[in-house]
């Protein structure tokens, strides 16, 4: 039992490592969680922003924090669908039969998706700065996004790994992430949400995506952040909680 | 206190799925160092019995040792000394042959696991494939390469779930060899199978399985004895279609 414990970090390395080989050998992963985002944010600032008026003369800082989550929003239905191919084929009861920390066969994929989506993240950061995103946002602030970002993303993670877990077909494990690329066009990701109609402006103003993009957009933009960020947080602790919940059930239901 | 020499002792297993009574109550025990073949039809519960051996499902009841210990209490030292080769080959397809067997061997902690691979490689003929993804492979490389992955670190007990199912004759040919010399190093093999001539040729002990009940256990002689004296007849011997397509394949190989 000790000897599974001990082994923990190097089994987690392991795991770590065979995904995100995984990914950098999947043209397809890469173009959809860091191409496609950036070709959104190219074709939003060019082509729609022009007759966006968002109150700022910046549409590119405004837009910056909905394509992050739209980014790793996309990343995670790859996560679910490469639980999924581990659970189909072999690899899965391979691994289980073995002298390893179990667990790491599932957070091997939660913190690929860490890594991955932080790269993904970083680029498209960059990508912006380059056609004119500033921030005046101090070391603190951007660790406060990065902080926000990195829960969202586990949050979405463990909702992905139910999906792996739980899905009869390559294309369910996948299909769960579409409502969430959703969420960022029905939320102030890219237009305020005054502009909306009362129905669609009120669960606009009430869903996570909203909270969660102008916390980060207050952050970046070096305005006292409010109420906004522990609305935020709350939603990311809350839908990581209850997500991670459900995986492990889903998993031991595979597993029993 | 469990005899040293066996490797894996059933007692009263029993297992359902929802209503579904797959094992009633199965009982045998495997000598360290054979080759004992479970054969059975599909459906028959093999893959149920493999699952619970090797610590992948819990049996609803009865008890079953492997290599000295329980498997339900205590699950990671059974499989510290076991590996398991299932239905499906379980190799990384987007890894290569070489990469798929350091990955292993750093699971299972060895000091130097790129040693490891080499000599897997050497030995499974692979050496030249090593660092192709294994999705170019073909079916008998890939089953070859999913042996390999369960030799890592030289397991005392290795589990063979139909290995050789859907797998062309030649390759399979390869793999009962493979058994072969497996047994011969002094691994105990657990090997499933509804092909009964590989039963036949490989196993010190047959089991069948049927009905999620054992109803023959032997050695291939014992078994014959419970069937009644053979008749001598003189039949003209007609070579199977399988002897004719190695015999053609083999000619053109040696070209």
């Amino acid at each position: 039992m000790d000897a599974m414990k001990r082994h923990f970090f190097s089994d987690m390395s392991v795991m770590l490592g065979r995904s995100m080989r995984h990914i950098f050998r999947s043209m397809d992963t890469i173009i959809t969680v860091t191409l496609m985002p950036i070709a959104f944010m190219l074709l939003f600032v060019y082509v729609f922003g022009g007759a966006i008026q968002t109150g700022t003369d910046n549409y590119v800082n405004y837009l910056l924090p909905g394509i992050l989550l739209i980014a790793i929003a996309s990343g995670i239905s790859y996560t679910a669908y490469r639980l999924f191919m581990d659970m189909q084929r072999g690899i899965f009861e391979r691994f289980h039969s073995m002298p390893i920390a179990r667990s790491t066969v599932l957070w091997g994929h939660v913190l690929t998706s860490l890594v991955s989506n932080t790269i993904s993240v970083v680029v498209i950061i960059l990508v912006a700065l380059i056609i004119g995103f500033r921030s005046s946002a101090g070391v603190i602030s951007w660790l406060a996004v990065a902080g926000i970002l990195a829960l969202f993303t586990l949050a979405l993670s463990w909702i992905a790994a139910i999906a792996g877990l739980s899905a009869k077909s390559v294309d369910g494990a996948s299909a769960f992430a579409y409502p969430i690329l959703f969420l960022p066009f029905i939320s102030s990701a890219f237009v305020p949400t005054k502009s909306m109609p009362s129905g669609v402006r009120a669960f606009a103003e009430n869903q996570p995506v909203t909270s969660i993009v102008e916390a980060i957009r207050a952050l970046l933009s070096g305005q006292s952040v409010g109420h906004e960020i522990w609305v935020a947080l709350a939603w990311c602790l809350g839908i990581l909680v209850v997500a991670y919940l459900f995986a492990m059930l889903a998993y031991k239901r595979k597993t029993a | 206190m469990i005899k040293p020499e066996t490797a894996i002792t059933v007692s009263g297993l029993e297992k359902s799925f929802k209503n579904l009574k797959v094992l009633k109550g199965i009982s045998f025990s495997i000598k360290k160092g054979s080759i004992f073949a479970l054969l059975g039809s599909n459906g028959a519960g093999k893959t149920t019995i493999v699952k619970i051996l090797t610590t992948l499902l819990k049996q609803d009841s009865g008890n079953a040792t492997v290599n000295g210990f329980d498997v339900a209490s205590k699950p990671d030292n059974v499989r510290q000394s076991i590996s398991l080769t299932g239905q499906f080959a379980a190799v990384d397809e987007i890894l290569t042959g070489r990469e798929n067997l350091i990955m292993i061997a750093k699971l299972r902690h060895l000091n130097h696991p790129r040693q490891a691979a080499d000599d897997l490689l050497k030995r499974f003929g692979l050496t030249d494939a090593a660092d192709r993804k294994t999705s170019t492979y073909s079916g008998g490389m890939r089953r070859r390469l999913d042996i390999a992955m369960s030799l890592v670190g030289k397991p005392q007990l290795i589990f063979l779930d139909e290995p050789t199912t859907g797998l062309d004759p030649e390759a399979r040919t390869e793999v009962l060899k493979i058994v072969k010399e497996l047994a011969d190093s002094g691994t105990t093999v657990f090997l499933t199978t509804q092909y009964l001539e590989e039963a036949e040729q490989l196993a010190d002990r047959i089991a069948i399985l049927h009905e999620g009940r054992i109803i023959a256990n032997g050695t291939l002689a014992e078994l014959k004895k419970l069937f009644p004296p053979a008749k001598v007849e003189y039949v003209e011997k007609q070579p199977t279609l399988e002897e004719i397509f190695l015999a053609i394949v083999g000619k053109k190989r040696g070209e």
